[in-house]
């Protein structure tokens, strides 16, 4: 039996590692992907803490993540096609009319 | 089975709403052309769904298993998300023919967005809130990018749905760690044994990232980087709608999940709390001066505004629960207005909202003009509009509470906005107009800014009556 | 009670530096001497003979954005299918009117010929 603790430390560290390619990268795309490891950290999570409370409720919460998750994807994949076809780029760095 | 249909009965508002938007979506899908069909089946749903609330608001109690509110806080929140959804209905029917998106699907979004409010603010079990947010947060980032061919629309959509999913992150992983230390998501569960979590680490850990999360969805400095660039860059009614809507689903959700776990709040957040007030009245009300763009300054007096709200979520207590409410209210019908206004000045290429734009606007249309006076007033919080109700009994809450100082700030900060604001009236009023063609104002665009200039007026005259809606809510 | 906060941030920095190292670690480990061959697509095999950043059809992305909705939307259905005893007729009514809302996105989907390949 693998203790709680190493799954916790394993989400935060793939929660963390998606944090920090969120702030540091520049390819939308790749945001985003880095925005999923962050929920995907998050399943593992609640899977664990399920398992180790032996209460189901954590397991439902993965589903609706998953299906929450899946219909961001579409919205958001929708979104970057509308932007690459008016600027030919998914680049953040020159998505930048509005500022202050 | 007898137990589902008096579940789905007591929740009326929120299904008939998914049924609206469905219906919505299957006459969009069956006839060509139809707008003009789902613009008034949506509004006479829209005046259904209000009657279901009204009619299930002495229902108090939870449906299915626990996991939603019923009645009460729940009606009333819905109530408000829907008069938002309909004043938007009414004025973007003009607005996405002006800008050439006029799709039926915009309604059917709108409709599903005021749907997920509805369930984020009714939700006591945080599966029901997350579900909720994310179903208003999906439909406002289609809605952002809806028109698709505009840069500054693509990007607004682009950084709205970034920072919302990385918000989300957070969110979600509060939630679990919570889930982790109780073994529970409901929010009464939480709160039943919070006095035994109360000093747990991890706990604590999941409760600040479950406020990272609300923080990021009130647009609370530090949290506030997407609200400027979104609200302007979003067509003007779908901006209207977030900053009302959106805003104050996420602070209905925030009260009941703070009102629920109450003493804990108490004892360990509100110096978390009172700073993201602090910085959000600051920083939104300081930056607001130096904006040109009308659209621009209201996303910054709405961060202001959210701090605000936050003095009274620090506060605690009844009264200033009561008090937040009523100033989400308040707001709904002024910055409805607000943008409602900035919607029909805008020009066809969604430029144009320049306080430049607005010189002289008596002198071109009086009626447009007076209206957004009366908004701009109720913004700054001038008696008897309903802006200063909703800032009065918060004050008053806090100072009641031992929270003086924060009173302060708010005054001072709200003297400051009074610059701001004012300058938009004196603007169109005190100075001659230039060479510019008069603005296209629809009846159903008047319509909708009178009902809104109505309700500051009344609420602002009979706030006792709208406090009495609240009366044991808490 | 600040003691026990230890091991918090003993994870949150762990985690944290590992998270800039490891997307960092291989720009600065890798050895970085290019050359044409090394840069080209494939060492050794036939080289492209176009851009890869090839705009691919828009059906593709409405076909997989199709796939990933009705895809995911199947995991709320095995824990009905597993329990469809238990849950009776109120379980069935309840995935009735989910599987209504997914038909109506589907009739939304078929009518304005997102599947339609040509």
């Amino acid at each position: 039996m693998i203790p709680v603790h190493y799954y916790l430390i394993l989400s935060a560290v793939m929660f963390i590692t998606g944090v920090v390619g969120v702030l540091t990268r520049r390819n939308a795309i790749i945001i985003f992907m880095c925005i999923e490891l962050m929920l995907n950290s998050v399943n593992l999570t609640f899977v664990a803490f399920s398992s180790y409370l032996g209460n189901e409720a954590g397991q439902m919460f993965v589903f609706f993540v998953m299906a929450v998750a899946a219909a961001e994807a579409a919205v958001g994949l929708a979104i970057v096609i509308a932007l690459f076809r008016n600027k030919q780029t998914v680049n953040i760095n020159e998505v930048n009319i509005l500022k202050w | 089975m007898n137990q589902l249909l008096t579940d789905t009965l007591h929740t009326a508002p929120i299904m008939g709403t998914i049924v609206l938007a469905l219906v919505v979506i299957l006459i969009n899908a069956m006839k060509k052309d139809s707008l003009a069909l789902e613009y008034w089946v949506s509004l006479i749903g829209i005046a259904a769904n209000i009657g279901l609330a009204v009619w299930a608001f002495p229902l108090r109690g939870s449906a299915f298993a626990g996991t939603v509110m019923t009645g009460g806080f729940a009606s009333l929140t819905a109530a408000v998300f829907l008069v938002a959804a309909g004043l938007t209905i009414i004025l973007s029917r003009a607005y996405i023919e002006k800008i050439g998106v006029n799709f039926g699907e915009f309604f059917h979004l709108i409709l599903m967005g005021a749907a997920g409010m509805m369930t984020f603010a009714a939700g006591t079990d945080l599966v029901v809130t997350f579900v909720g947010l994310e179903l208003m947060s999906i439909c406002l980032y289609a809605l952002a990018g809806i028109s698709r061919r505009v840069h500054k629309s693509n990007e607004a959509a682009l950084k709205y749905f970034l920072l919302g999913a990385f918000a989300s992150g957070f969110f979600l992983y509060g939630i679990a760690l919570i889930y982790g230390m109780t073994g529970t998501t409901n929010i009464l569960g939480i709160a039943q044994n919070i006095a035994a979590y109360k000093s747990e680490p991890l706990f604590l850990v999941g409760a600040g990232l479950l406020l990272v999360g609300f923080a990021f969805k009130i647009g609370a400095v530090p949290f506030h980087m997407w609200v400027p660039d979104v609200y302007e860059g979003s067509p003007t009614v779908v901006s209207a709608f977030m900053s009302t809507g959106a805003k104050a689903a996420a602070f209905a959700a925030l009260l009941l999940v703070f009102t629920a776990t109450f003493d804990f709040i108490h004892s360990s957040m509100n110096t978390v709390l009172s700073v993201l007030a602090v910085a959000s009245m600051l920083v939104g009300n300081i930056v607001a001066i130096s904006q040109t763009n009308v659209k621009r300054m209201l996303a910054y007096s709405s961060i202001g505004h959210a701090g605000y709200m936050l003095i009274g979520i620090t506060a605690g207590g009844d009264v200033s629960m009561a008090g937040v409410l009523f100033y989400l209210i308040s707001y709904m019908f002024t910055n409805l207005g607000a943008f409602g206004v900035a919607s029909i000045i805008e020009n066809a290429e969604q430029q144009g909202t320049d306080l430049e734009n607005f010189r002289g606007l008596y002198y071109r249309r009086p009626l447009l003009a007076v209206l957004m006076g009366v908004f701009m007033f109720s913004l700054v919080g001038i008696p008897p509009l309903a802006g200063f109700f909703g800032k009065y009994y918060i004050f008053v809450a806090a100072i009641e509470n031992g929270y003086t100082w924060l009173t302060i700030v708010g005054v001072i900060t709200s003297m400051i906005s009074v610059y701001y604001y004012l300058r938009v009236v004196v603007l169109m009023f005190f100075q001659a107009p230039e060479e510019a063609e008069a603005p296209q104002v629809t009846s159903g665009g008047t319509i909708a800014l009178l009902v809104s200039a109505f309700g500051i007026l009344l609420v602002g005259l009979f706030p006792s009556i709208v406090l009495g809606w609240m009366g044991g809510l808490f | 009670m600040i003691e026990s906060y230890i091991p918090i941030f003993l994870i949150i920095g762990v985690a944290a530096i590992f998270g800039v190292v490891s997307v960092n670690m291989s720009w600065l480990l890798g050895p970085q001497r290019p050359y044409r061959e090394k840069q080209s697509t494939y060492e050794s095999g036939v080289d492209p003979v176009s851009t890869a950043h090839y705009r691919f059809s828009v059906k593709y992305y409405m076909v997989a954005l199709s796939f990933i909705i009705f895809d995911i939307e199947v995991v709320f259905m095995y824990p009905w299918a597993v329990r469809f005893r238990e849950l009776g007729w109120p379980g069935f009514v309840v995935m009735l009117v989910f599987v209504v809302v997914l038909a109506v996105g589907f009739i939304y989907e078929l009518k304005k010929g997102a599947l339609r390949w040509d």
